[in-house]
């Protein structure tokens, strides 16, 4: 049967590749890439130079990381406050269970993904279990962390701050696979950014060829018919509060390969910064719909406008402002071209 | 789960490191100030209320030295903080209404602690002001203020840039809004005869810091020196330099281990102490010398623990000070 035999069907209508693209949630935000692009190539003397795009590209990889699964979790119609904490909680467990037990940093590394992913199970099976709002539940993970990463590191390490793990067994392995970077010709390219890359290509083709990724848009759009018609909701949740935990990981053994140690007050506030991001890439804040590439055009755009401001040597005093004009901008941008795109196809 | 947990620790058993961590820690332990009570005078209560965040490496220092001096002198030390200027005279209050004997408050918000400082006169608590706030302190009926001024430190930098023929300089902010760190920069341009540019960096985001510092750097390919307001972002300055390709000198204000060793490898160009062991120790010490004898210290000038300028030549002997958490 060709897709011919059956033009009754708009679902099964062919459409123009023109077309295909314009029902693309991260369009806008592609668009939006585009504009801030061109304005700090013009307005910033040191932007386009190559060396200066891999700081860009630096920047932009840090949150993009995060922003995959947080987006995947924002289709699925949830949020996760914890986020950012997470991470630091991560590289924190790793950096301490090594010291601590004198152990390869390996050891570490591995302790940590098991305690991360079981903070994501956590997080999941609370809000499953007691139906209360994802605000709520990750608040509260969100707060408890913030004072266990304290409290914990104070009384392991004596001090606020962990211990230098860079002289131990396993590290500079370790540092190859989460803080190295690549060169090509004259330029050092973070591997964050390859990490960013595999995350946010692993997260397309499960949102968009598998049953898995059916059961995201479908929980996120109507959780109750979703259910109705057999998808195992809780355990699409949880598995995606145990992805954002996954890539804490990734992101917290960043932190700590490539700062050998790890303050224990980070973190805060950059849960705010991975939802900015994927609002800015085509997430509704509904949940329902989104991708994992607007993710990235999201961290992208974060990552220009926040080093572009630097490039473009603007006074200091307004940094904030700009950002938070142009963050604005862009998904003004995002949600018109969204729009005028809706209308026509 | 627990199989999983289980075995990993079991592997963890198998695969020690036979370099670093707590085991070579616990070897280089040194004797270290313990002590008992050296008075017996009454178990007076003296509460510390600082500005800090959740987390400072700084004030945790400055815990260390208040929490000797507590010891030696008989003291029983409280310690709280918030970076909310309203909650910080929240904590305040809280220590009067818990009739302490003595307050250590930090004036980073001074309008904000104005009012409770007075309550605490008025109810006969003595209070000295450290680390921030030296210019307020005696207007707010101190006792005396023990700290560096943020401004001095700057100059101090500022000429220290000077001696080594430096042009252009970045200061490197990572709390915009606070006063101190205005006043560091601001000092340094002072005294600085090329030109000063304040960047600001989001301290509590590693990479961002990072990513910023090595932006301005492409930028402008001028500047020869980065001065952090922070020990822990003196590194960060240090990676992003290596990645921008620049050859700018690294100077930070503050001292931590790391540091100290960078210092003492020649990565870093010099540190700016201020000693805060000694903010913590000198204030619990001069209330107890106040509540035992009457005494005061300054003559109602700011006691001034810093600006202590330190290159490579003292870095080795401060380095086994700074892993004990006492530098």
């Amino acid at each position: 049967m060709t897709a011919t035999d059956i033009v009754g069907d708009e679902r099964l209508l062919r459409r123009s590749v023109w077309r295909k693209m314009l029902g693309r949630p991260e369009l806008g935000s592609v668009v939006g890439a585009a504009a801030v692009f061109l304005f700090f190539s013009v307005a910033a003397g040191s932007f386009l130079q190559p060396s200066s795009l891999s700081t860009v590209l630096y920047a932009a990889s840090t949150i993009g990381i995060m922003a995959v699964p947080v987006a995947l979790l924002m289709i699925g119609g949830e949020f996760d406050l914890s986020a950012g904490v997470m991470v630091t909680t991560s590289a924190l467990v790793s950096s301490m269970f090594s010291y601590q037990m004198t152990a390869n940093v390996w050891v570490g590394v591995g302790v940590s993904l098991l305690v991360t992913l079981a903070l994501g199970a956590f997080n999941g099976f609370m809000l499953t279990r007691t139906k209360l709002p994802s605000f709520i539940i990750t608040l509260g993970t969100f707060l408890m962390l913030t004072g266990l990463n304290l409290g914990f590191t104070k009384l392991i390490s004596g001090t606020v701050s962990t211990k230098s793990i860079a002289d131990m067994e396993g590290f500079s392995s370790a540092k190859k696979l989460f803080a190295s970077q690549l060169t090509i010709g004259s330029v050092d390219l973070k591997v964050t950014i390859l990490w960013w890359l595999v995350l946010v290509a692993v997260a397309t083709w499960i949102l968009l060829r598998t049953r898995f990724g059916n059961w995201i848009f479908a929980v996120g759009g109507e959780a109750d018919a979703a259910r109705a018609v057999g998808v195992p909701v809780f355990r699409t949740k949880i598995g995606l509060y145990m992805g954002v935990a996954f890539a804490a990981w990734v992101s917290g053994q960043h932190l700590l390969f490539s700062f050998d140690v790890v303050q224990s007050g980070e973190g805060v506030g950059n849960e705010l910064i991975y939802i900015i991001a994927a609002v800015i890439g085509g997430c509704l804040i509904t949940g329902g719909y989104g991708s994992a590439i607007g993710s990235a055009v999201g961290a992208f755009i974060f990552g220009m406008t926040s080093k572009g401001i630097v490039y473009a040597e603007w006074n200091p005093d307004w940094f904030k402002f700009f950002l938070g004009a142009m963050l604005l901008l862009a998904t003004l941008l995002n949600a018109w071209v969204r729009k005028r795109a809706e209308a026509t196809a | 789960m627990g199989a999983v947990l289980a075995a990993v620790l079991g592997a963890s058993l198998a695969g020690c490191s036979s370099t670093g961590g707590k085991r070579a820690e616990d070897a280089r332990k040194s004797a270290q100030a313990q002590g008992r009570a050296a008075v017996n005078t009454p178990r007076w209560k003296i509460a510390m209320i600082t500005h800090s965040g959740d987390g400072d490496t700084f004030w945790d220092i400055v815990q260390n030295g208040a929490k000797q001096a507590a010891v030696k002198d008989n003291i029983d030390f409280l310690y709280s903080h918030s970076d909310q200027g309203q909650q910080q005279a929240q904590f305040v209050q809280a220590a009067i209404d818990q009739k302490v004997d003595g307050i250590i408050v930090t004036l980073a918000k001074p309008d904000a602690m104005k009012d409770v400082v007075a309550k605490a006169e008025k109810a006969g608590i003595p209070v000295i002001t450290v680390n921030s706030g030296s210019e307020k302190s005696k207007e707010f009926g101190a006792l005396t203020h023990i700290g560096q001024d943020e401004t001095i430190a700057g100059e101090a930098v500022g000429e220290e840039l000077n001696k080594r023929g430096k042009k252009k300089a970045l200061c490197v902010l990572h709390e915009q809004g606070n006063v101190g760190h205005e006043q560091r920069c601001a000092g340094t341009k002072k005294t600085f005869n090329g030109e000063v540019q304040n960047l600001y960096v989001t301290g509590t985001n590693m990479p961002d810091v990072q990513s910023s510092i090595e932006a301005k750097l492409q930028a402008d390919p001028s500047i020869d020196s980065v001065v952090t307001l922070g020990a822990p972002f003196a590194d960060t300055a240090y990676k992003a330099k290596q990645s921008a390709g620049s050859s700018a000198e690294i100077d930070t204000f503050d001292l931590n281990a790391k540091v100290a060793t960078a210092l003492q490898a020649g990565t870093l160009g010099f540190a700016v102490d201020q000693q805060p062991y000694l903010q913590g120790y000198e204030a619990v010490d001069l209330l107890w010398l106040y509540k035992y004898n009457a005494d005061v210290l300054g003559g109602g000038l700011p006691v001034l623990t810093g600006p202590q300028i330190i290159t490579k030549d003292q870095a080795a002997q401060l380095k086994a000070y700074t892993e004990r958490g006492t530098r």
